[in-house]
Formats: C-alpha cells, sequence, structure tokens
C-alpha cells in the first residue's frame, strides 16, 4: 500500500474534498435558510453591519404558507407528479419491450434501428421545440398534460431502451432456452422468466426517467399556458415573479418544496440510480 | 397459473405443466405468430417507434420546412428558401449567440472535466462518511436546474449578493461585482453555475470508471518509481480514456443546447449578451412567434451534433470492433 505522510494526506485529500463538499452543498444551504428568513431580514444592504447572511434569529414559515396559500403551488406539485409518473410508465412499457426485442431477436435492420434509437438519445429538447409546439396545437394537445405525457417519451424511451437492451445482455440466454424447451412461448418466456430477472434493471431506468422528467423545463414551458396546469419548474419561473419583484422567500421554499420529492426518490434508490447512471454511460 | 419463480429450471418446470395445449385455432394463429422472431420483434417495437417517429421524426422534417418558410404564430405562411438563415447570420445578436454557445461549452465542458476527475480521485480513496459525502455530491444534478439556479440567482442578486458580502469582508474587493449586470461577467457566472450542476455526474461516472482498475497496476508503477502525477497519467488516464469520451460526448450535446439555466440566470441579457441559440430561438421563435426563424436559429445547432454524434458513434463501432 502507498503510504503518506499526514500533512500531504491533509493538503491532497482533506483540504481539497472540504472545499469540494462545501462548494457542492452551499447552494442548497442558501435555499434553506433564505426560505426560513423574514423579509426584513432578506433585503438589507450588503454592507450593513448587523448582516448575518448565514443564519437567522427568527426563522418564519410565513414563505412557505403563503406559497401553499395564495400560490397554486400544491395543484403544480401534483402536475408534475401525475405527468412524471405517466410518461415513466410509457417509456418503460415501450423501452421494456424495444430493449428486449434488440437484444434477443434476430430481425432485419436490427442494427441500424438500435443506432437510430441511440442517436435519438442524442437529440436535444431544444432543437424540436418549436415545431413540436405547433403539432401539440395540431392535435389541439396544447395545455393539457398529455402534451407533456406524450413528449417527455421522446428522451425517456431512448434512455430506457438503451439502459434495459445492456441489462438484458447480462442475463444468460440459456435460462430463456430451458423455459422454451419446457414449452414456454418466446413471448411467455420473455414476459416470466426476463422480466422479473430484470427488475434491479427496470427500477433504475424508472427512477431516472422520473427524476428526467421531473427536472424537464423547455416543453413544460412552451406547451403549458393556464397557471393551474403547470409543472413545478416553470410555475416557479412563471408566477412567483410579479413583473420585475421577485419574491425570494417564497422563490426559495418552492425550489426547495420541489427538489424534495426527487431528492426522496433519489435517496431511497441511490445505489440502483448509480448503477443506472454508469451503466448507461458504459453501455 | 403458478407464479414464476425468477431464475431456475423450477419455474420453467412449472411452466411446462400449466400451459394447456391450446385447441382453438384463434390463440394458435396468435402464439405461431408470436413465434415468428421477425413478427414479434416489429410488434414489440411498435410502440416505441411509433412515438419516436410522431414526436421526434415528425417534428425534425417539419422543423426543417418551418425553417424554410415563412411562418408566425396565426400566419401559413410560405417557402422561403434559406431566407430565415441568411437573415440569422447577419444579426448581431444571432452571431453573439452563437459565439457564446461555443464559448461557454468549452469551458464549461474543461471545468466540468478537471473538476469532476479531480473529485472522483478524491472519493474513490478510503475515508469516513464515503457513502454520504457521495451521495452528497450528486445532488445538483438531481435537483431540478431550474430552482437551483435561482439560488444562484440569487447569491449573485444585484443588491443582496452574499458572493459579494463575503469577498468584501474578506477585503478581496472594495465596490460590488456585477455579477449578472455584465454581459462577461454574466456568461462566467453561467459556466459556474453549468460546471457546479454538471460535475457530479463527470465524477460518478468516472469515479465507476476508476473502481474498475485494479489496484496491483498502481503497486506495479509506484514499484517501478512512478510518483503520483506519473501514475495518473501513465496509468489510470488512459483506462479512463473510453469513460471519458462517452460523459464528454453527453455533457457537449447537453451544454451546447443548454436552455434552462441561461432562461433563468440571465434571460439572455443584459442587452441580449448572454445568449445561446436555444435561448436566442425561443426568444425568437416562442416570445416573438416568428416561428420560421426561430427554427433556423436552432437549426444552427444541428450540424456541431451531428459531427459529435457521428464521432461518437465511430468511436464505439471501434471499441466493438477491437
Amino acid at each position: 500500500m502507498l503510504i503518506e505522510r499526514t500533512w500531504k494526506r491533509w493538503v491532497y485529500f482533506y483540504i481539497p474534498l472540504t472545499v469540494f463538499v462545501v462548494g457542492t452543498l452551499f447552494p442548497f444551504y442558501w435555499m434553506l435558510i433564505t426560505a426560513i428568513r423574514p423579509d426584513a431580514e432578506l433585503y438589507r444592504s450588503w454592507r450593513a453591519a448587523t448582516n448575518t447572511p448565514f443564519w437567522t434569529l427568527q426563522p418564519t414559515l410565513e414563505h412557505f404558507r403563503d406559497l401553499m396559500a395564495k400560490t397554486t403551488f400544491p395543484q403544480w406539485l401534483w402536475n408534475t407528479f401525475f405527468i412524471a409518473v405517466a410518461s415513466t410508465a410509457i417509456s418503460l412499457f415501450c423501452g421494456l419491450l424495444a430493449g428486449y426485442a434488440l437484444a434477443r431477436l434476430r430481425f432485419p435492420m436490427a442494427g441500424a434501428l438500435g443506432t437510430s434509437i441511440f442517436v435519438t438519445y442524442l437529440v436535444p429538447p431544444t432543437l424540436l421545440f418549436i415545431p413540436l409546439a405547433n403539432i401539440i396545437r395540431t392535435f389541439q394537445l396544447g395545455d393539457t398534460p398529455w402534451a407533456l405525457i406524450l413528449t417527455y417519451p421522446t428522451f425517456l424511451i431512448p434512455f430506457c431502451t438503451w439502459l434495459l437492451m445492456g441489462y438484458f445482455k447480462t442475463i444468460p440466454k440459456e435460462l430463456e432456452e430451458c423455459a422454451r424447451i419446457d414449452g414456454a412461448t418466446r413471448f411467455g418466456a420473455m414476459l416470466r422468466i426476463i422480466f422479473p430477472i430484470a427488475v434491479p434493471g427496470i427500477l433504475s431506468a424508472g427512477i431516472f426517467a422520473f427524476t428526467l422528467s421531473w427536472n424537464e423545463f423547455i416543453y413544460a414551458l412552451v406547451f403549458l399556458s393556464s397557471p393551474e396546469k403547470k409543472t413545478v419548474p416553470v410555475g416557479v419561473v412563471s408566477e412567483l415573479i410579479r413583473g420585475d419583484i421577485y419574491f425570494w422567500g417564497q422563490l426559495m421554499a418552492g425550489a426547495l418544496l420541489g427538489s424534495i420529492p426527487v431528492a426522496l426518490v433519489y435517496s431511497f434508490f441511490v445505489e440502483y440510480y448509480v448503477t443506472g447512471l454508469t451503466g448507461s454511460v458504459k453501455g | 397459473m403458478n407464479k414464476p419463480i425468477a431464475g431456475g429450471a423450477g419455474s420453467a418446470a412449472g411452466l411446462e405443466v400449466v400451459l394447456p395445449h391450446p385447441r382453438t385455432t384463434q390463440p394458435q394463429r396468435l402464439t405461431r405468430l408470436l413465434e415468428n422472431e421477425r413478427a414479434l420483434a416489429a410488434l414489440l417495437l411498435a410502440p416505441a417507434v411509433v412515438i419516436l417517429g410522431t414526436f421526434i421524426a415528425y417534428p425534425f422534417i417539419m422543423g426543417v420546412w418551418l425553417s424554410l418558410s415563412s411562418t408566425s404564430v396565426g400566419n401559413a405562411g410560405e417557402f422561403v428558401g434559406v431566407k430565415n438563415f441568411a437573415k440569422a447570420w447577419n444579426d448581431s445578436i444571432f452571431r453573439t449567440a452563437f459565439g457564446n454557445t461555443f464559448f461557454y461549452t468549452f469551458w464549461a465542458t474543461l471545468f466540468k472535466l478537471t473538476l469532476g476527475m479531480w473529485l472522483a480521485l478524491l472519493l474513490n480513496r478510503h475515508f469516513r462518511g464515503k457513502r454520504i459525502v457521495r451521495a452528497s455530491m450528486l445532488l445538483p444534478f438531481i435537483v431540478p436546474t431550474v430552482l437551483s439556479t435561482f439560488a444562484w440567482r440569487w447569491m449573485f442578486d444585484p443588491t443582496f449578493s452574499v458572493l459579494n458580502w463575503l469577498l468584501f469582508r474578506a477585503d478581496l474587493i472594495t465596490t460590488k461585482l456585477p455579477f449578472l449586470s455584465d454581459g462577461t461577467y454574466g456568461m462566467w457566472c453561467a459556466i459556474v453555475v453549468n460546471t457546479w450542476r454538471g460535475m457530479p455526474f463527470f465524477a460518478i461516472t468516472l469515479l465507476a470508471g476508476l473502481q474498475t482498475i485494479n489496484p496491483d497496476l498502481h503497486e506495479a508503477s509506484s514499484l517501478d518509481g512512478a510518483n503520483g502525477w506519473k501514475r495518473f497519467w501513465y496509468v489510470t488516464w488512459p483506462l479512463l480514456k473510453p469513460v471519458t469520451i462517452v460523459v464528454v460526448v453527453f455533457s457537449v450535446i447537453q451544454t451546447f443546447s443548454d436552455f434552462q439555466l441561461i432562461y433563468v440566470l440571465t434571460g439572455g441579457g443584459p442587452a441580449n449578451s448572454t445568449h445561446l441559440l436555444a435561448t436566442y430561438a425561443y426568444q425568437v421563435g416562442v416570445a416573438t412567434g416568428l416561428l420560421g426563424e426561430g427554427a433556423a436559429i436552432s437549426l444552427f445547432m444541428l450540424p456541431v451534433l451531428f459531427v459529435v454524434v457521428w464521432l461518437q458513434l465511430r468511436y464505439l463501432r471501434r471499441m466493438e470492433g477491437a
């Protein structure tokens, strides 16, 4: 093993790591402290001698109360949740079937199809939002959750397919062959043998898809217009700023509450999440 | 029907018992169809292909058509050739946005790679609280970009910036820094926020790559007299290269097409000096309603994305061939 002197360990390890941790987490701390600080304290000159920017002596929940009572924030939370769950479900369904077909079945154009699904994964939403808005209008889906439930899968399906395809490839073919010899149909073997084994892969694809749709912004911004139909990111941007006035207390309270669901999902499944993340990159 | 147990011969045997031989012709025909690999593949791929076709391929074609037309909101427009592209190219705001996009992508990716690599090397060591530190490092990547960018915007606030306060207290500045009220500062602020948000992705992915490297290699090279830097450069880096290339490609695509960060942080201002291609396309196409011109501006992203994707595919092919 490589041996290090103590001072070296401090200089090369503890100090840089501390800087990274503080730098990464400070904005979240700042969000929290702003959200519980009374307005009188928020807007005080940066040079004031009595300024105590890093903590507050009069913590208050007033911003959270205003956010819940005076804005449609609870409705935005529900919208975001509903849209994220529905689009994740659609994407998992399509991704499971397509991933299985690409990993296991031989058919003409398999390679080309696999490549084109991979390429759609790399198409950024910002390239297509203007024509998509037109299409949404033609289908009369504008300002409904379906505009997002149907378009989010465009970036979720390629991702799910790619991740699950990699996962299916790691499952030995023999398992399926045994089932088939015992009389299972191809479809039956897929449904009852392969899918149950792939549950960890499905879970990581699902978590990832959920966080991606929770975070999506530009489609939601362009396709939705009624305040009560918006998702959290769009609602916070467009409804909590009135004219040129920023209600920073409410904004930070909203940012905090809007982050908690994804942070919770993530903290419960952190292992799956990391495997999914790294697996998708290596796949 | 028996519940299948994942894997093992037991479940397969169970299936044999519960599957009756179908007598009716209808299910039999369906079963036979599903036994055909091509038919089954077509069936399984259909949902994905329909959705991707309707909401990616079709909009793409429509985007190309829009960019060649004078369409605006409420006006069907007509074919105008490359007029929109020419107009954008001669527009000084567009030129700024175009340059900004490259500047932003280059520096943000460089910082994310360097800092992400450094962080990955730090996290790869053993220390107390390793799990919690690793988990918390991913937070910026998990939390919705728009929401965390608001926290940054508040930190960069012209009047109440905590960063100004810190720098002032540390005697590093005497007057406030114009974080977002100056174009050049604004661009660098956006790069900082983008780096903050994207670095965890680099770190965690590179960490996963680092963990596949056999420690014996390091031991052997240090016995041969290689110091820390040399061990990184001649052992770690070559082995990490494949993972690094994949992460960089993803990051370049995302950064190059970024929208939300600039939209929230500066809104393209002051005086349109911090627009990226995506935010400018939004301003022209959606806020102003000139759909044709907006579509043309966002299509300017295509050549770069195309080159990046092409390089990536070529690299993947070569890896598979090797």
